[in-house]
């Protein structure tokens, strides 16, 4: 018992006040991509080149960052000049389009779906599923559960069961053996229901895409309403979305 | 042994000079080298130019390579070793070649096989099951069945698991994998040069470092690519702090299983500190992009290695005092004590490797036998318990928790600098093979690669560790109360997708 309390005063009190104070990471980190517009063509096209996953849109001299991995090769290669990466972790949106993006997304609170704020902003339910991941994303949202981030300060959970969930919030790129695992536990959830895309896999396939023993794009089975982007999204990232996306 | 090749950790071999011994040969030095107490590293088949092949990596304190051209169907040598018999498997579902009297010859991952032969398990991949299959049955009146997963109940992969039970009491688990197959071997060897890292760092996201590592490790030497000093150094710092991370997550998660929710607490945001050092490295938290063939992606400076150095001193004593917690509350070590044993016998039997193989006796460290990297000059670690059961696991983290602190802080004082990377064009030797091996933080990782005569990927072949141990879960389950599967199954923590690739 004496050991309990001496590990609990030692500890103290370690959540953090996000979102009344931000929480603020390391300048190495690398976030939401700024691009340049004014980049020079043929630098653009050499880092659209060297993208290990295509996410660059030179064209539109744009990332898109459901195919981004956020490793950070393309502001090596153009110094900077073509994007740098933020450490701004907030890039969750409410559209596929909206992640082709210069650096500026909209702003994800003002999504059209409002009702979803209504039944959901101050009790929601997620079951998890995992079709296919790393175990990176799913490991970076169970750390939502540990006291610093207190994910159920705000009223959301993640439960074991769908009978007691509001929506799903998948990881992974679907492969082909949890094709059918992921619609019969989307549909043990009863209506409304919200579906959330987590991880540069569900949105897109990730570092898989192209692959034969995958789907590669969660919106081409279940609609999607909420889309996370990272590799793996940050713990800050996946906060920062739910709590605009339903508060 | 003797008709085998002698290689080298990371060497790059030609493959004219791998025996390609007539296969009754082939079969009868792999059972002599197991028969020695030798392990498999890889049994793998491929094709080349139409042909079928087997090539084996075998190691004791050495490692030794060979091959043969695969009949389709060849005698099993599970029936002498049982240390073959997931590889025999998957031999049969990635090329079709059947391993006739494999006592359980049933699919690993469920896919259909890379070349179009006739499946050796006759199933039908247009149901996407792979639960799709006849268990393993104990029958009689008081048998009863528990059969759990895909979808588990908390933020996990997904496996299916079944239980025979009497009662309370575990006969036998059996595990069926292939949810997260996402076809990585496929992958790494079709897609450009620029993808393959992104890939590996994906295999186990887990062990990005691991994984990443072995690959880089890989086409160096197939590239001919020179690691400076001060890469090295950040790359050992990088492995052995997700090595503690992944243990304190465990401990912590180990001390919830048994209801004990203080040092599950403390845990949980302690490893979140270890990860932000990964991030301080290289701006991930997982160590994504910061290993690259040739190097490292940033230097460790000054700045790096203060605040580093800073967090370890505030992290340490707290890290001791909480694993002190744990292990000296007797609710907790009256659950651990004598729950879920593999025994040295049986561990030894199936090649158990990492701190699972360690907890049962087998001291087999990857750093220690063939090291990379830094490790050569670094000190060993040694294990106080080796009684194979969940304590013993648990405090043979325990004791790498702080092995590897050490490690960090000797390397920290270390003065060579990385130079600053560039990303550079990377040719690979033609007809040529390498086997990388590490110790990540779960056990032996190897990547193994062939070329052809152009140099492209002819073969890719990935072992993650999870791959030898999940049997080991299975066994440690015998017998034991099937309350006390959270608590064997989080003593071990295997990878899903590292074993469903």
């Amino acid at each position: 018992m004496l050991q309990v309390i001496k590990n609990r005063l030692e500890q103290g009190h370690r959540t953090s006040k996000y979102p009344k104070e931000p929480i603020n990471l390391y300048k190495r980190f690398r976030g939401l991509p700024k691009v340049d517009p004014k980049c020079d063509g043929d630098l653009l096209q050499r880092c659209a080149d060297a993208c290990p996953q295509n996410a660059i849109d030179a064209k539109n001299c744009r990332i898109d960052l459901g195919r981004c991995v956020f490793c950070g090769l393309c502001e090596t290669l153009s110094g900077g000049r073509f994007a740098t990466f933020t450490q701004n972790c907030e890039m969750g949106t409410a559209s596929r389009d909206d992640l082709f993006t210069t650096g500026d997304l909209p702003a994800l609170a003002e999504h059209s779906k409002k009702h979803f704020k209504k039944l959901f902003g101050r009790s929601l339910q997620l079951r998890q599923i995992s079709a296919g991941g790393c175990n990176a994303c799913e490991a970076d949202t169970n750390v939502l559960n540990t006291p610093f981030w207190d994910l159920s300060r705000f009223g959301i959970q993640f439960v074991a069961s769908p009978r007691h969930a509001d929506g799903i919030h998948v990881t992974g790129p679907l492969t082909k053996n949890m094709r059918a695992a992921t619609i019969t536990t989307f549909e043990a959830i009863p209506h409304p229901k919200v579906v959330i895309a987590s991880g540069a896999c569900a949105i897109s396939g990730g570092p898989f895409f192209g692959s034969d023993e995958i789907l590669g794009d969660l919106n081409s089975i279940i609609p999607v309403d909420l889309y996370i982007p990272g590799c793996p999204p940050h713990p800050l990232t996946t906060l920062h979305a739910l709590l605009s996306y339903f508060k | 042994m003797d008709k085998l090749l002698h290689i080298q950790n990371n060497e790059k071999v030609n493959r004219a000079d791998i025996p390609n011994l007539p296969f009754d040969t082939f079969r009868r030095q792999l059972l002599e080298c197991a028969a020695a107490g030798g392990k498999v590293v890889q049994f793998f088949a491929y094709e080349d130019q139409g042909v079928s092949k087997l090539l084996a990596v075998m190691r004791t304190d050495k490692l030794y390579v060979g091959g043969c051209d695969a009949p389709d169907s060849f005698a099993s040598l599970t029936v002498e070793s049982e240390i073959f018999h997931m590889f025999e498997r998957e031999i049969g579902e990635q090329y079709g070649l059947k391993a006739e009297g494999h006592p359980w010859l049933k699919m690993v991952r469920y896919h259909a096989n890379y070349n179009g032969k006739k499946d050796v398990f006759d199933n039908n991949y247009k149901q996407e099951i792979p639960g799709n299959y006849p268990y393993f049955t104990v029958e009689g009146e008081t048998v009863h069945e528990v059969a759990v997963g895909p979808v588990h109940a908390g933020i996990i992969e997904p496996g299916h698991f079944r239980f025979q039970c009497c009662g309370e009491r575990v006969f036998h688990l059996e595990i069926q994998l292939g949810y997260q197959h996402r076809g990585v071997e496929k992958l790494l060897q079709s897609v450009p040069m620029k993808r393959m890292p992104i890939i590996a760092e994906t295999i186990a996201g887990d062990t990005t470092i691991g994984h990443g590592l072995c690959q880089a490790q890989a086409i160096e030497a197939l590239a001919g690519l020179q690691v400076d000093e001060g890469a090295k150094i950040v790359r050992t710092i990088a492995l052995e702090l997700e090595r503690i991370a992944n243990h304190i997550g465990d401990l912590g998660a180990l001390s919830l299983d048994v209801a004990f929710n203080p040092p599950a607490a403390y845990f949980g945001r302690i490893r979140g500190e270890y990860l932000n050092l990964t991030q301080i490295l290289g701006g991930n938290r997982f160590g994504r992009g910061l290993v690259r063939a040739g190097g490292v992606t940033h230097v460790m400076g000054d700045e790096q290695k203060k605040l580093l150095r800073d967090k370890l001193v505030e992290l340490t004593p707290e890290v001791e005092h909480v694993n002190h917690l744990i292990f000296s509350a007797p609710s907790v070590t009256g659950r651990f004590d004598n729950t879920g044993k593999v025994s040295r016998e049986n561990a030894e039997k199936i090649g158990l490797v990492g701190y699972a193989g360690r907890a049962s006796g087998l001291n087999y460290d990857a750093r220690v036998s063939f090291p990379t990297e830094c490790y050569g000059e670094l000190p060993a670690n040694s294990n106080s318990r080796t009684d194979g059961d969940v304590c013993s696991r648990g405090l043979v983290r325990r004791e790498e928790i702080m092995h590897s602190t050490r490690l960090i802080n000797t390397l920290l004082d270390k003065k060579e600098e990385a130079k600053p990377y560039t990303p550079q064009e990377i040719q690979l030797a033609p007809q040529s093979f390498v086997v990388s091996i590490n110790e990540a933080w779960r056990g032996e990782i190897s990547h193994c690669i062939l070329t052809d005569d152009k140099g492209g990927i002819l073969r890719y072949k990935v072992k993650d560790p999870s791959f030898h141990n999940w049997t080991g879960l299975a066994l440690s389950l015998r017998d034991e109360g099937i309350s006390d599967f959270p608590l064997c199954n989080k003593s071990f923590n295997l990878s899903y997708c590292g074993f469903d690739l």
